[in-house]
């Protein structure tokens, strides 16, 4: 192990974990407009919503998000798409990991029991309102431990980015491969940085596990 | 705008089937080496002693919080430089493998922490020794609750082998490369591949939801 080589490239790879923080972050924030729209259109009373809301969830997870972004980043030109490799990294994976917290947001809702829904009815509480006051409380709650499971496979999955030239952890790894000839100090770093990232996500989560969850 | 043309893809099929099938042997393989280490990990973490506890779990803490795409260029980039030359394919398998292992792991020894430990003493009380007692009261159950979670495991797989196209293996994504590194046509290729990786999803599911039944209708 070359530990002076590792401790010269250490603030670039600093700096390049603060651009995966921010990618994953942003990404985070799309997936969540995507998710709360998709699990209303999943839940909707009107068949072509509910059929929009499937299409997205199925279309999105069954198929790679290396290939969505690489559409979207390589093919969007051919179509007038043309994104600079952040946008097009944060439009990606959002819209990626929108589909899977769509299920987990949708599951939460559907996890609310029944009871609670027909109480709040019977109660002359209008369909709106139950869902608003009664519903959305309390799945809110048990959302907090499956996004949480997303978020952290959207921050492993943000290492995708650099296959469109995000110079994020993963690439600035495979550059200094480039120029120094030693992969095993240059991952050994960028997986250090991952883990420290990760770890900070995993306690907010917690965090917010403890402050909000029922149990 | 270019306007898009799907006319360019057939000339391909040939290559894109190629791809198909090499990704179908590669998710295979890697569904093999993930569940076999799968068992063997929650087995040394459940009943091994300490000095294989602590690495398992040390190597299991590694794996879920770093990028499958920097534990594959790890080992295939990586390991060269301690004189470790593998080929790509091998490279991917294990990469795979190891990654989905952990996580199998995880189902697996939770599975069987989740059976009744009065199945197990009535078993031991019964006269069944600790092994006979493991293979036919306490597996058989835990098989139940383990199978979901390992079959979507095993989809994630599937998608996730998208990756080893970074390491150059000629499955899918590679293929579709080629075939735009003729063509200049990005969009058509990636969208056929997109779909085709649906297709083979779509099996896969109907596949696993089979099993779930059959294994459901022993229970």
């Amino acid at each position: 192990m070359d530990v002076d080589l590792m401790i010269r490239v250490f603030p670039y790879f600093a700096e390049a974990a603060w651009t995966t923080v921010q990618i994953s972050v942003l990404a985070l924030a799309l997936g969540l407009v995507m998710a709360a729209l998709g699990s209303a259109a999943r839940l909707s009373r009107w068949a072509g919503l509910r059929f929009l809301g499937t299409a997205y969830v199925s279309l999105f997870r069954g198929t790679p998000c290396l290939i969505q972004l690489f559409v979207l980043y390589f093919g969007g030109p051919q179509i007038g798409i043309n994104l600079d490799p952040f946008v097009a990294g944060v439009i990606g994976l959002g819209v990626n990991i929108g589909a899977y917290m769509t299920e987990s947001i949708r599951g939460a809702i559907l996890a609310v029991a029944r009871g609670q829904v027909e109480a709040a009815r019977s109660l002359g509480i209008g369909r709106r309102q139950t869902m608003a006051h009664v519903v959305l409380p309390q799945a809110a709650r048990l959302m907090i431990r499956p996004l949480g499971v997303n978020a952290v496979a959207l921050i492993k999955g943000s290492a995708l980015v650099s296959a469109i030239s995000l110079v994020e952890l993963t690439y600035t790894a495979q550059r200094y491969i480039g120029s120094t000839y030693k992969p095993f100090e240059m991952f050994a770093i960028a997986a250090l940085f991952y883990m420290v990232v990760i770890y900070g996500a995993l306690r907010l989560i917690a965090w917010l596990d403890r402050r909000y969850a029922i149990d | 705008m270019e306007g898009l043309d799907f006319s360019v893809v057939p000339p391909y099929a040939g290559l894109l089937l190629q791809g198909v099938i090499w990704t179908t042997v590669l998710t295979i393989a890697a569904s093999a080496v993930s569940f076999a280490g799968g068992i063997a990990l929650a087995l040394a973490v459940m009943y091994g002693p300490w000095f294989l506890r602590y690495p398992v779990r040390l190597f299991a803490w590694l794996f879920m919080g770093t990028p499958l795409l920097l534990q594959l260029f790890l080992i295939y980039f990586g390991l060269v430089q301690i004189g470790i030359d593998i080929p790509a394919l091998v490279a991917g398998i294990i990469g795979l493998g190891l990654h989905f292992a952990v996580y199998n792991a995880d189902i697996i020894r939770a599975g069987l922490a989740a059976v009744d430990p009065g199945q197990n003493e009535g078993a031991r009380s019964l006269g069944l020794s600790r092994f006979q007692s493991f293979r036919h009261i306490i597996v058989p159950q835990a098989v139940h609750s383990v199978m979901p979670p390992i079959g979507n495991n095993l989809i994630a797989l599937l998608k996730e082998s998208a990756l080893v196209s970074v390491i150059g293996v000629a499955e899918l994504v590679h293929t579709a490369q080629l075939a735009i590194s003729e063509t200049y046509r990005p969009f058509e290729f990636y969208i056929v591949a997109a779909a085709l990786y649906y297709i083979l999803n779509l099996i896969l599911e109907a596949g696993l939801r089979r099993l779930e039944r059959r294994v459901e209708a022993t229970r």
